[in-house]
């Protein structure tokens, strides 16, 4: 059976269980596989053994391309932590197609109406014209599917209490939507409202928040007292932390009520061993490797990512999402991945 | 509708009104990039009175598509 880009839109979000799921994704991560091994050569040469997925950084070094420059319709960029840019070539259907993916997941989390949208950044975070910044398109990606946009932060990142005052009083008791960056969440909406002795009392609020742990454990908070600080601050908010990389706009990961990360139904993730690269059992620590059928103007179907984690159960969360579950345990020390991107010296 | 739409265009992307063609285009014209997207789209939710839908944020691709949706947003 062979899903056209229509029907794979309409599959639930998060209701096939993992066996069935796998048969409607493996035909076309196989089909992804051939195309780009026969329209990316560079990406050709890193697959004698076949399947092997593709090490993250490949997109650092060079520009990772299945389509004719004419189709560029635009090449997003990732600071990342480690320095050098991520480069992904984007054509008009596969940037159309990761909108669409991510807004069915947002709508999943959302509900179907836009939500007043108050962004826990400064509108400066949006000024960098050389290329996008993994905030900026942080922000835009999200800006679709709220309204009204605040920012919460002035341009020298203060806290813009006017702001957020007028915002929770337009929307008292009402639904809002806010997120942001949860090391700047952490460090300027938390700590400065702290400072202050302020609380913004929301009713409904849902906060979803990106950008990894790093920078926020090194000062020993973990996420329990990150939600309980922001409870304290925001009244009653939903917090849900989420997991995804520009080489795999669209399908992101977002945390369930239970702490659980879940892979929607267009992408999935395995834990592997670093070296053989075979898949670990559940419970144990390992590399991430992310398959997504929506990467296709690139070779990003197959990926072999920078970052460790634990699956925690399949099909069984409590929450009754269907499919993996799991939990991001930290960053690989670099010499660890071997990867396939090794070729390419 | 149309005039109006095609001011809010030319406005919000700080072009002439000519160049505000039924192909003007998302991600071709250097002025209508992402953050542009939404900066017209508050402006076309405020000056028409309408909320779009996501799915229809995504799909405004071009002037031509725009006009298409905000007419069925009018027609609602």
């Amino acid at each position: 059976m062979h899903l056209s880009d229509e029907e794979l839109l309409e599959l639930p979000v998060y209701d096939l269980c993992q066996n069935e799921k796998w048969e409607l994704l493996t035909p076309l991560l196989d089909e992804l596989h051939h195309f780009h091994k026969v329209h990316c050569e560079k990406y050709s040469a890193t697959q004698q053994l076949g399947g092997t997925p593709l090490a993250v950084r490949a997109f650092k070094n060079q520009l990772l391309s299945s389509i004719d420059a004419d189709k560029i319709h635009r090449i997003l960029k990732s600071s990342g932590t480690t320095g050098t840019q991520s480069q992904i070539v984007l054509d008009s259907d596969t940037a159309r197609l990761q909108s669409k993916v991510l807004s069915k997941i947002m709508q999943h989390w959302l509900g179907p109406k836009r939500l007043p949208l108050l962004i826990l950044d400064s509108r400066k975070a949006l000024d960098v014209h050389s290329g996008m910044s993994a905030r900026a398109a942080g922000i835009q990606g999200m800006s679709f599917f709220g309204r009204d946009y605040h920012f919460a932060l002035d341009e020298n990142m203060d806290l813009d209490l006017a702001v957020i005052m007028s915002f929770a009083d337009k929307y008292a008791g009402k639904p809002v939507f806010m997120y942001g960056f949860t090391f700047i969440i952490w460090q300027r909406i938390v700590q400065q409202l702290r400072q202050l002795g302020k609380q913004v009392a929301f009713s409904d609020a849902f906060l979803l928040h990106g950008g990894g742990w790093k920078k926020i454990s090194e000062q020993a908070v973990d996420k329990k007292t990150f939600k309980q600080e922001l409870s304290a601050c925001f009244g009653n908010v939903t917090v849900h932390d989420y997991y995804g990389m520009v080489e795999q706009t669209g399908t992101i990961y977002v945390e369930c009520e239970h702490g659980m990360l879940h892979a929607p139904v267009w992408s999935d993730i395995n834990v592997v061993d670093p070296v053989t690269l075979r898949p670990l059992p559940a419970h144990t620590v390992g590399v991430v490797q992310l398959q997504s059928v929506i990467a296709r103007s690139y070779p990003g179907h197959n990926l072999l990512t920078e970052d460790l984690a634990i699956i925690h159960g399949i099909d069984d969360c409590v929450c009754g999402r269907k499919g993996k579950y799991f939990t991001i345990q930290g960053r690989v020390a670099q010499a660890e991945v071997r990867g396939c991107s090794d070729t390419f010296k | 509708m149309n005039e109006k739409l095609r001011n809010i265009f030319a406005s919000v992307l700080d072009i002439p009104l000519e160049e505000v063609t039924d192909e003007l285009a998302y991600g071709q014209h250097d002025k209508w990039d992402s953050m542009s997207h939404m900066m017209l789209i508050a402006d076309i939710e405020s000056n028409f009175d309408i909320m779009i839908d996501t799915d229809d944020i995504i799909d405004m691709s071009s002037f031509a598509k725009a006009q298409e949706i905000v007419a069925k947003y009018e027609s609602e």
